[in-house]
Protein backbone atom coordinates (compact mmCIF):
# COMPACT_ATOMS: atom_id res chain seq x y z
CA UNK A 1 0.00 0.00 0.00
CA UNK A 2 3.00 2.55 1.07
CA UNK A 3 4.86 1.66 -2.02
CA UNK A 4 2.24 1.80 -4.04
CA UNK A 5 1.72 5.88 -2.99
CA UNK A 6 5.45 6.21 -3.09
CA UNK A 7 5.52 5.62 -6.45
CA UNK A 8 2.25 7.81 -7.47
CA UNK A 9 2.45 10.53 -9.93
CA UNK A 10 3.79 13.36 -8.44
CA UNK A 11 2.49 16.84 -8.14
CA UNK A 12 5.33 18.76 -9.32
CA UNK A 13 8.78 17.17 -11.44
CA UNK A 14 10.47 20.25 -10.39
CA UNK A 15 9.99 19.82 -7.00
CA UNK A 16 10.79 16.30 -6.57
CA UNK A 17 13.80 16.60 -8.75
CA UNK A 18 14.94 19.34 -6.24
CA UNK A 19 14.44 16.79 -3.90
CA UNK A 20 16.49 14.11 -5.28
CA UNK A 21 19.21 16.15 -5.80
CA UNK A 22 19.14 17.46 -1.96
CA UNK A 23 18.71 13.99 -1.19
CA UNK A 24 21.89 12.84 -3.17
CA UNK A 25 23.96 15.13 -1.15
CA UNK A 26 22.42 14.48 2.31
CA UNK A 27 22.26 10.76 1.88
CA UNK A 28 25.29 9.95 -0.37
CA UNK A 29 27.94 12.59 -0.46
CA UNK A 30 27.17 12.49 3.36
CA UNK A 31 28.50 8.84 3.61
CA UNK A 32 31.52 9.02 1.89
CA UNK A 33 34.07 10.05 4.11
CA UNK A 34 32.59 7.01 6.73
CA UNK A 35 32.59 5.26 3.47
CA UNK A 36 36.46 5.70 2.81
CA UNK A 37 37.82 5.40 6.11
CA UNK A 38 36.03 2.22 6.40
CA UNK A 39 37.02 0.77 2.99
CA UNK A 40 40.69 1.91 3.58
CA UNK A 41 40.95 0.46 7.47
CA UNK A 42 39.43 -3.22 6.53
CA UNK A 43 41.21 -3.55 2.88
CA UNK A 44 44.25 -3.25 4.56
CA UNK A 45 43.34 -5.54 7.60
CA UNK A 46 41.79 -8.45 4.59
CA UNK A 47 45.75 -7.78 2.98
CA UNK A 48 47.19 -8.16 6.28
CA UNK A 49 45.10 -11.65 6.98
CA UNK A 50 45.17 -13.02 3.74
CA UNK A 51 49.28 -13.22 4.12
CA UNK A 52 49.14 -14.25 7.55
CA UNK A 53 47.08 -17.42 6.64
CA UNK A 54 48.70 -18.03 2.96
CA UNK A 55 51.54 -19.81 4.58
CA UNK A 56 52.05 -22.44 2.22
CA UNK A 57 54.98 -22.34 -0.57
CA UNK A 58 52.72 -23.57 -3.06
CA UNK A 59 50.47 -20.72 -2.63
CA UNK A 60 52.40 -17.34 -4.92
CA UNK A 61 52.46 -14.07 -2.56
CA UNK A 62 50.59 -12.62 -5.00
CA UNK A 63 47.69 -14.46 -4.66
CA UNK A 64 47.25 -11.98 -1.34
CA UNK A 65 46.17 -9.37 -3.86
CA UNK A 66 44.02 -11.48 -5.68
CA UNK A 67 42.23 -12.22 -2.46
CA UNK A 68 41.71 -9.09 -1.26
CA UNK A 69 40.39 -7.67 -4.15
CA UNK A 70 37.85 -10.72 -4.80
CA UNK A 71 37.09 -10.48 -0.97
CA UNK A 72 36.17 -6.46 -1.03
CA UNK A 73 34.52 -6.55 -4.80
CA UNK A 74 32.05 -9.30 -4.51
CA UNK A 75 31.34 -9.00 -0.41
CA UNK A 76 33.02 -6.34 1.59
CA UNK A 77 32.12 -3.46 -0.42
CA UNK A 78 28.42 -4.00 -1.73
CA UNK A 79 27.57 -5.99 1.60
CA UNK A 80 29.39 -4.86 4.79
CA UNK A 81 28.99 -0.76 3.39
CA UNK A 82 25.20 -1.36 2.55
CA UNK A 83 24.86 -2.85 6.28
CA UNK A 84 27.07 -0.15 7.84
CA UNK A 85 24.67 2.64 5.12
CA UNK A 86 21.99 0.47 6.64
CA UNK A 87 22.96 1.96 10.41
CA UNK A 88 23.84 5.66 9.20
CA UNK A 89 21.12 6.21 6.45
CA UNK A 90 18.53 3.87 7.24
CA UNK A 91 18.50 5.27 10.94
CA UNK A 92 18.29 9.07 9.75
CA UNK A 93 15.47 8.23 7.45
CA UNK A 94 13.20 6.59 9.84
CA UNK A 95 13.86 9.11 12.70
CA UNK A 96 13.54 12.04 10.24
CA UNK A 97 10.59 10.59 8.88
CA UNK A 98 9.09 9.28 12.18
CA UNK A 99 9.67 13.51 13.46
CA UNK A 100 7.91 14.49 10.55
CA UNK A 101 4.84 12.22 11.50
CA UNK A 102 4.75 12.72 15.52
CA UNK A 103 5.30 17.02 14.91
CA UNK A 104 2.68 16.83 12.33
CA UNK A 105 4.81 17.65 9.48
CA UNK A 106 3.22 14.90 7.21
CA UNK A 107 -0.16 16.08 7.99
CA UNK A 108 0.54 19.15 7.24
CA UNK A 109 1.98 17.94 3.32
CA UNK A 110 -1.78 15.74 3.15
CA UNK A 111 -3.11 18.66 4.16
CA UNK A 112 -2.01 20.60 1.32
CA UNK A 113 -2.91 17.98 -0.77
CA UNK A 114 0.33 16.56 -1.48
CA UNK A 115 1.03 12.74 -1.79
CA UNK A 116 3.94 12.74 1.51
CA UNK A 117 4.61 9.39 0.59
CA UNK A 118 5.75 9.95 -2.59
CA UNK A 119 7.15 13.60 -2.16
CA UNK A 120 9.15 12.27 1.28
CA UNK A 121 10.05 8.86 0.47
CA UNK A 122 10.41 8.28 -3.29
CA UNK A 123 13.63 10.74 -3.61
CA UNK A 124 14.94 9.00 -1.14
CA UNK A 125 14.35 5.43 -2.88
CA UNK A 126 15.79 7.03 -6.20
CA UNK A 127 18.98 8.94 -4.47
CA UNK A 128 19.92 6.06 -2.73
CA UNK A 129 20.05 3.73 -5.80
CA UNK A 130 21.91 6.33 -7.59
CA UNK A 131 24.14 7.25 -5.65
CA UNK A 132 25.14 3.87 -4.17
CA UNK A 133 26.78 1.84 -6.99
CA UNK A 134 29.36 5.44 -7.21
CA UNK A 135 29.75 5.02 -3.83
CA UNK A 136 30.20 1.20 -3.68
CA UNK A 137 32.79 1.64 -6.22
CA UNK A 138 34.73 4.23 -4.42
CA UNK A 139 34.74 1.71 -1.60
CA UNK A 140 36.23 -0.99 -3.69
CA UNK A 141 39.03 1.14 -5.38
CA UNK A 142 39.95 2.76 -1.69
CA UNK A 143 39.77 -0.84 0.07
CA UNK A 144 41.70 -2.71 -3.02
CA UNK A 145 44.26 0.88 -2.19
CA UNK A 146 44.12 0.08 1.27
CA UNK A 147 45.23 -3.22 0.42
CA UNK A 148 47.86 -2.23 -0.81
CA UNK A 149 49.97 0.77 1.37
CA UNK A 150 49.41 -1.74 4.02
CA UNK A 151 50.12 -5.05 2.20
CA UNK A 152 53.44 -2.90 1.06
CA UNK A 153 54.08 -1.09 4.14
CA UNK A 154 53.93 -4.70 6.15
CA UNK A 155 55.75 -6.53 4.07
CA UNK A 156 53.35 -8.92 3.32
CA UNK A 157 53.87 -8.56 0.07
CA UNK A 158 55.77 -6.63 -2.51
CA UNK A 159 54.33 -3.75 -4.20
CA UNK A 160 54.95 -6.52 -7.74
CA UNK A 161 52.82 -8.73 -6.33
CA UNK A 162 49.94 -6.91 -5.41
CA UNK A 163 49.29 -5.32 -8.32
CA UNK A 164 49.90 -8.34 -10.24
CA UNK A 165 47.42 -10.38 -8.22
CA UNK A 166 44.66 -7.72 -8.51
CA UNK A 167 45.13 -7.73 -12.09
CA UNK A 168 44.75 -11.36 -12.26
CA UNK A 169 42.31 -13.58 -13.28
CA UNK A 170 39.32 -10.39 -13.17
CA UNK A 171 35.75 -11.68 -14.24
CA UNK A 172 34.36 -8.10 -14.77
CA UNK A 173 30.78 -9.96 -14.19
CA UNK A 174 31.94 -9.88 -10.58
CA UNK A 175 31.45 -6.22 -10.89
CA UNK A 176 27.82 -6.26 -12.26
CA UNK A 177 27.13 -8.91 -9.67
CA UNK A 178 28.07 -6.37 -7.33
CA UNK A 179 26.53 -3.24 -8.53
CA UNK A 180 23.20 -4.97 -8.72
CA UNK A 181 23.34 -5.99 -4.95
CA UNK A 182 23.93 -2.26 -4.35
CA UNK A 183 20.78 -1.40 -6.28
CA UNK A 184 18.92 -3.72 -4.27
CA UNK A 185 19.66 -2.89 -1.08
CA UNK A 186 20.05 0.78 -1.60
CA UNK A 187 15.99 0.17 -2.03
CA UNK A 188 15.77 -2.07 0.67
CA UNK A 189 17.22 0.36 3.34
CA UNK A 190 15.53 3.35 2.34
CA UNK A 191 12.01 1.95 1.93
CA UNK A 192 12.42 -0.16 4.93
CA UNK A 193 13.39 2.83 6.36
CA UNK A 194 10.98 5.27 5.38
CA UNK A 195 8.20 2.45 6.33
CA UNK A 196 9.21 2.24 9.75
CA UNK A 197 9.50 5.94 9.95
CA UNK A 198 5.89 6.64 8.58
CA UNK A 199 4.12 4.66 10.55
CA UNK A 200 5.58 5.71 13.83
CA UNK A 201 2.57 6.86 16.28
CA UNK A 202 3.35 8.69 19.69
CA UNK A 203 6.14 10.51 20.69
CA UNK A 204 10.04 10.46 21.15
CA UNK A 205 10.49 7.25 22.45
CA UNK A 206 8.65 5.88 19.45
CA UNK A 207 10.75 7.18 17.12
CA UNK A 208 14.04 5.75 18.73
CA UNK A 209 12.26 2.32 18.42
CA UNK A 210 11.51 3.03 15.04
CA UNK A 211 14.88 4.27 14.44
CA UNK A 212 16.32 1.21 16.06
CA UNK A 213 14.00 -0.96 14.39
CA UNK A 214 14.46 -0.30 10.57
CA UNK A 215 17.99 -0.76 11.33
CA UNK A 216 17.05 -4.54 12.30
CA UNK A 217 14.98 -5.34 10.06
CA UNK A 218 17.11 -3.65 7.21
CA UNK A 219 20.67 -5.82 8.32
CA UNK A 220 18.18 -9.04 8.29
CA UNK A 221 16.75 -8.37 4.91
CA UNK A 222 20.36 -7.18 3.23
CA UNK A 223 21.52 -10.43 4.55
CA UNK A 224 18.90 -12.68 2.95
CA UNK A 225 18.48 -10.83 -0.18
CA UNK A 226 22.37 -10.95 -0.21
CA UNK A 227 21.84 -15.17 -0.28
CA UNK A 228 19.23 -14.65 -2.69
CA UNK A 229 20.90 -12.80 -5.07
CA UNK A 230 24.28 -14.60 -4.79
CA UNK A 231 22.40 -17.99 -5.37
CA UNK A 232 20.63 -16.31 -8.70
CA UNK A 233 23.61 -14.80 -10.27
CA UNK A 234 26.71 -17.19 -9.35
CA UNK A 235 26.05 -20.97 -9.05
CA UNK B 1 -19.32 27.22 3.68
CA UNK B 2 -18.58 23.87 4.77
CA UNK B 3 -21.15 21.84 6.00
CA UNK B 4 -20.87 18.56 8.11
CA UNK B 5 -24.09 16.29 8.65
CA UNK B 6 -24.29 13.62 11.14
CA UNK B 7 -21.01 12.89 11.57
CA UNK B 8 -19.83 9.69 13.97
CA UNK B 9 -16.54 8.43 14.51
CA UNK B 10 -15.26 5.49 16.93
CA UNK B 11 -12.26 4.80 17.98
CA UNK B 12 -12.11 1.18 18.92
CA UNK B 13 -15.43 0.80 21.50
CA UNK B 14 -15.06 4.55 22.61
CA UNK B 15 -17.33 6.60 20.46
CA UNK B 16 -15.77 10.13 19.78
CA UNK B 17 -18.33 11.86 17.86
CA UNK B 18 -21.71 11.43 17.98
CA UNK B 19 -23.85 12.27 15.10
CA UNK B 20 -22.62 16.18 15.08
CA UNK B 21 -23.99 18.34 12.47
CA UNK B 22 -23.40 21.90 11.94
CA UNK B 23 -22.73 24.89 9.28
CA UNK B 24 -18.90 26.26 8.97
CA UNK B 25 -20.09 29.84 7.65
CA UNK B 26 -18.15 32.00 4.79
CA UNK B 27 -16.31 35.11 6.22
CA UNK B 28 -17.04 34.21 9.78
CA UNK B 29 -14.63 32.35 12.11
CA UNK B 30 -16.25 29.81 13.58
CA UNK B 31 -15.09 28.54 16.85
CA UNK B 32 -15.79 24.34 17.75
CA UNK B 33 -14.80 24.56 21.88
CA UNK B 34 -15.22 21.84 24.26
CA UNK B 35 -13.57 19.79 26.88
CA UNK B 36 -10.28 18.11 26.47
CA UNK B 37 -11.02 15.03 24.97
CA UNK B 38 -14.78 16.30 24.03
CA UNK B 39 -13.77 15.38 20.12
CA UNK B 40 -13.23 19.11 18.97
CA UNK B 41 -9.94 17.30 17.34
CA UNK B 42 -11.70 14.52 15.70
CA UNK B 43 -14.10 16.59 13.98
CA UNK B 44 -11.26 18.76 12.27
CA UNK B 45 -9.11 16.06 11.53
CA UNK B 46 -12.43 14.49 10.00
CA UNK B 47 -13.58 17.94 7.86
CA UNK B 48 -9.83 17.78 6.46
CA UNK B 49 -9.82 13.98 5.85
CA UNK B 50 -7.25 13.12 8.39
CA UNK B 51 -9.78 10.12 9.51
CA UNK B 52 -12.41 9.12 8.05
CA UNK B 53 -15.83 9.29 9.83
CA UNK B 54 -17.85 5.83 10.46
CA UNK B 55 -20.92 8.21 8.71
CA UNK B 56 -21.69 11.35 7.76
CA UNK B 57 -20.92 13.73 4.91
CA UNK B 58 -18.76 17.09 4.89
CA UNK B 59 -19.37 18.95 2.50
CA UNK B 60 -17.20 21.91 0.77
CA UNK B 61 -19.23 24.35 -1.16
CA UNK B 62 -21.77 21.77 -2.25
CA UNK B 63 -18.79 19.09 -3.07
CA UNK B 64 -19.48 16.09 -0.92
CA UNK B 65 -16.08 15.56 0.47
CA UNK B 66 -15.83 12.26 2.02
CA UNK B 67 -17.62 10.50 -0.65
CA UNK B 68 -15.09 11.60 -3.21
CA UNK B 69 -11.77 10.04 -4.31
CA UNK B 70 -8.76 10.21 -2.80
CA UNK B 71 -7.80 12.28 -6.48
CA UNK B 72 -11.12 14.85 -6.17
CA UNK B 73 -10.03 15.22 -2.26
CA UNK B 74 -6.16 15.96 -2.93
CA UNK B 75 -8.03 19.05 -5.23
CA UNK B 76 -10.64 20.40 -2.84
CA UNK B 77 -7.31 19.98 0.41
CA UNK B 78 -5.24 22.77 -2.37
CA UNK B 79 -7.67 24.86 -1.22
CA UNK B 80 -7.73 24.52 2.88
CA UNK B 81 -4.64 25.80 4.54
CA UNK B 82 -4.18 24.49 8.14
CA UNK B 83 -2.63 26.07 11.46
CA UNK B 84 -1.69 23.05 13.38
CA UNK B 85 -1.39 23.04 17.11
CA UNK B 86 2.34 22.82 17.19
CA UNK B 87 3.04 24.78 13.99
CA UNK B 88 3.99 21.83 11.79
CA UNK B 89 6.61 24.18 10.03
CA UNK B 90 8.94 21.67 7.69
CA UNK B 91 12.36 21.83 9.75
CA UNK B 92 14.78 21.92 7.13
CA UNK B 93 13.34 25.19 5.43
CA UNK B 94 13.23 28.36 6.66
CA UNK B 95 10.63 30.54 7.60
CA UNK B 96 10.03 31.91 3.62
CA UNK B 97 10.61 28.63 2.41
CA UNK B 98 8.24 27.42 4.56
CA UNK B 99 5.91 30.21 3.15
CA UNK B 100 6.60 29.56 -0.47
CA UNK B 101 6.29 25.10 -0.57
CA UNK B 102 2.54 25.68 -1.23
CA UNK B 103 3.18 28.05 -3.70
CA UNK B 104 6.32 25.97 -5.12
CA UNK B 105 4.39 23.30 -5.39
CA UNK B 106 1.09 24.61 -6.92
CA UNK B 107 1.44 27.41 -8.89
CA UNK B 108 3.93 28.61 -11.71
CA UNK B 109 4.80 31.68 -10.21
CA UNK B 110 7.79 33.54 -10.95
CA UNK B 111 10.49 33.57 -8.06
CA UNK B 112 9.95 37.18 -7.82
CA UNK B 113 5.75 36.96 -7.62
CA UNK B 114 6.52 34.28 -5.20
CA UNK B 115 9.06 36.46 -2.91
CA UNK B 116 6.11 39.12 -2.95
CA UNK B 117 3.83 36.80 -1.85
CA UNK B 118 6.00 35.46 0.78
CA UNK B 119 6.50 38.88 1.68
CA UNK B 120 2.99 40.05 1.68
CA UNK B 121 2.27 36.93 4.03
CA UNK B 122 4.80 37.33 6.56
CA UNK B 123 3.47 41.12 6.88
CA UNK B 124 0.09 39.59 7.36
CA UNK B 125 1.28 38.05 10.06
CA UNK B 126 3.72 41.00 11.53
CA UNK B 127 7.10 38.35 10.74
CA UNK B 128 8.92 40.87 8.40
CA UNK B 129 12.10 40.26 8.17
CA UNK B 130 12.38 36.66 9.71
CA UNK B 131 12.50 35.21 6.46
CA UNK B 132 16.38 33.65 6.81
CA UNK B 133 15.37 31.89 10.09
CA UNK B 134 15.10 28.08 10.72
CA UNK B 135 11.53 27.21 12.92
CA UNK B 136 14.22 26.18 15.80
CA UNK B 137 14.87 29.57 15.95
CA UNK B 138 11.77 30.94 16.40
CA UNK B 139 10.08 31.34 19.49
CA UNK B 140 6.43 29.27 19.88
CA UNK B 141 4.06 33.01 18.76
CA UNK B 142 6.38 33.37 16.09
CA UNK B 143 6.14 29.71 14.70
CA UNK B 144 2.24 30.11 14.74
CA UNK B 145 2.30 33.04 12.98
CA UNK B 146 4.75 31.44 10.33
CA UNK B 147 2.76 28.72 10.41
CA UNK B 148 -0.34 30.81 9.72
CA UNK B 149 1.70 32.79 6.83
CA UNK B 150 2.02 29.22 5.14
CA UNK B 151 -1.33 28.38 6.05
CA UNK B 152 -3.00 31.39 3.88
CA UNK B 153 0.23 31.60 1.06
CA UNK B 154 -1.94 29.93 -1.34
CA UNK B 155 -4.98 31.98 -0.83
CA UNK B 156 -7.11 29.42 0.78
CA UNK B 157 -10.85 29.62 0.64
CA UNK B 158 -10.50 27.22 3.72
CA UNK B 159 -8.45 28.13 7.34
CA UNK B 160 -8.11 25.37 9.79
CA UNK B 161 -6.91 25.97 12.99
CA UNK B 162 -6.20 23.53 15.58
CA UNK B 163 -6.12 24.81 19.11
CA UNK B 164 -3.94 28.30 17.59
CA UNK B 165 -3.27 29.61 20.93
CA UNK B 166 -2.27 26.75 23.29
CA UNK B 167 1.33 27.17 24.84
CA UNK B 168 1.07 31.18 24.24
CA UNK B 169 1.00 34.36 26.75
CA UNK B 170 -2.00 36.12 27.13
CA UNK B 171 -0.86 38.62 25.08
CA UNK B 172 0.20 36.83 22.30
CA UNK B 173 -2.92 34.55 21.97
CA UNK B 174 -4.55 38.13 21.37
CA UNK B 175 -2.80 38.67 18.97
CA UNK B 176 -3.06 35.25 17.00
CA UNK B 177 -6.59 35.56 17.27
CA UNK B 178 -6.53 39.43 15.75
CA UNK B 179 -4.72 37.67 13.13
CA UNK B 180 -7.19 34.70 12.32
CA UNK B 181 -10.04 37.16 12.58
CA UNK B 182 -8.35 39.79 10.31
CA UNK B 183 -7.57 37.29 7.69
CA UNK B 184 -10.76 35.94 7.56
CA UNK B 185 -12.44 38.98 7.14
CA UNK B 186 -9.71 40.76 4.72
CA UNK B 187 -9.84 37.50 2.30
CA UNK B 188 -13.22 35.95 2.91
CA UNK B 189 -12.51 32.67 3.99
CA UNK B 190 -14.25 30.19 5.99
CA UNK B 191 -12.79 30.04 8.77
CA UNK B 192 -13.06 27.08 11.68
CA UNK B 193 -11.05 27.27 15.08
CA UNK B 194 -10.83 24.48 17.66
CA UNK B 195 -10.32 25.87 20.99
CA UNK B 196 -10.42 25.75 24.59
CA UNK B 197 -9.70 29.06 25.27
CA UNK B 198 -12.38 31.09 26.46
CA UNK B 199 -10.52 34.30 25.62
CA UNK B 200 -10.33 33.19 22.28
CA UNK B 201 -14.12 32.54 21.97
CA UNK B 202 -15.13 36.03 23.59
CA UNK B 203 -12.60 37.90 21.06
CA UNK B 204 -13.38 36.26 17.44
CA UNK B 205 -15.96 33.68 18.35
CA UNK B 206 -18.64 34.89 15.72
CA UNK B 207 -20.33 31.28 15.21
CA UNK B 208 -19.81 28.62 18.09
CA UNK B 209 -19.94 25.30 17.81
CA UNK B 210 -19.72 23.41 21.89
CA UNK B 211 -18.92 20.13 22.21
CA UNK B 212 -19.91 17.70 25.09
CA UNK B 213 -18.94 14.17 25.34
CA UNK B 214 -18.91 13.61 21.58
CA UNK B 215 -22.78 15.56 21.17
CA UNK B 216 -23.49 19.11 19.24
CA UNK B 217 -24.47 20.03 23.02
CA UNK B 218 -24.99 23.83 21.98
CA UNK B 219 -24.47 26.71 18.94
CA UNK B 220 -24.65 30.29 19.11
CA UNK B 221 -22.47 33.75 19.35
CA UNK B 222 -20.14 34.98 21.21
CA UNK B 223 -22.54 37.42 22.91
CA UNK B 224 -25.06 34.50 23.49
CA UNK B 225 -22.88 32.16 25.66
CA UNK B 226 -22.01 34.45 27.91
CA UNK B 227 -26.03 34.35 28.58
CA UNK B 228 -27.34 30.60 28.01
CA UNK B 229 -28.79 28.41 30.76
CA UNK B 230 -27.58 25.22 29.59
CA UNK B 231 -25.56 23.83 32.34
CA UNK B 232 -22.41 22.22 31.06
CA UNK B 233 -22.08 25.46 29.02
CA UNK B 234 -22.18 27.65 31.94
CA UNK B 235 -19.49 25.09 33.78
CA UNK B 236 -17.33 25.18 30.58
CA UNK B 237 -17.03 28.45 30.71
CA UNK B 238 -16.87 29.49 34.44
CA UNK B 239 -14.45 27.02 35.14
CA UNK B 240 -12.16 28.41 38.24
CA UNK B 241 -12.95 28.99 41.55
CA UNK B 242 -12.88 32.77 40.38
CA UNK B 243 -15.21 32.81 37.85
CA UNK B 244 -17.50 30.81 39.38
CA UNK B 245 -18.42 33.47 42.31
CA UNK B 246 -19.45 35.95 38.51
CA UNK B 247 -21.47 32.49 37.63
CA UNK B 248 -25.17 33.53 36.75
CA UNK B 249 -27.71 31.80 39.29
CA UNK B 250 -30.99 30.59 37.36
Amino acid sequence: MLLKRVFGKPEKFSMYYKQILYEIDSLGIGSLWLIAIISVFMGGVITIQSAYNFTSPFIPLYAVGLGTRESIVLEFSPTIVSLILAGKVGSNIASEIGTMRISEQIDALEIMGINSAGYLILPKVVAAMFINPFLITISMFLGVLGGYIMGVASGACTSYEYIFGIQSFFIPFNIYYSLTKTVIFAFIITSVSAYHGYYTTGGALEVGKASTRSVVYNSILILVANLVITQLMLV
Amino acid sequence: MIEIKNINKSFGDRKVVNDVSFVFETGKTNIVIGESGSGKTTILKVMVGLHAPDSGVVEYDGRPFTQQSEKEKQEVRKEIGMLFQGGALFDSLTVEQNVAFPLDMFTNMSQEEKNERVNYCLAKVKLEGRNKLFPAELSGGMKKRAALARAIANNPKYLFCDEPNSGLDPKTSLVIDALIKEITQDLGMTTVVITHDMNSVMEIGQKILFIYKGNNWWTGTNKEILTTDNEEILDFVYASEFLKQLKPRK
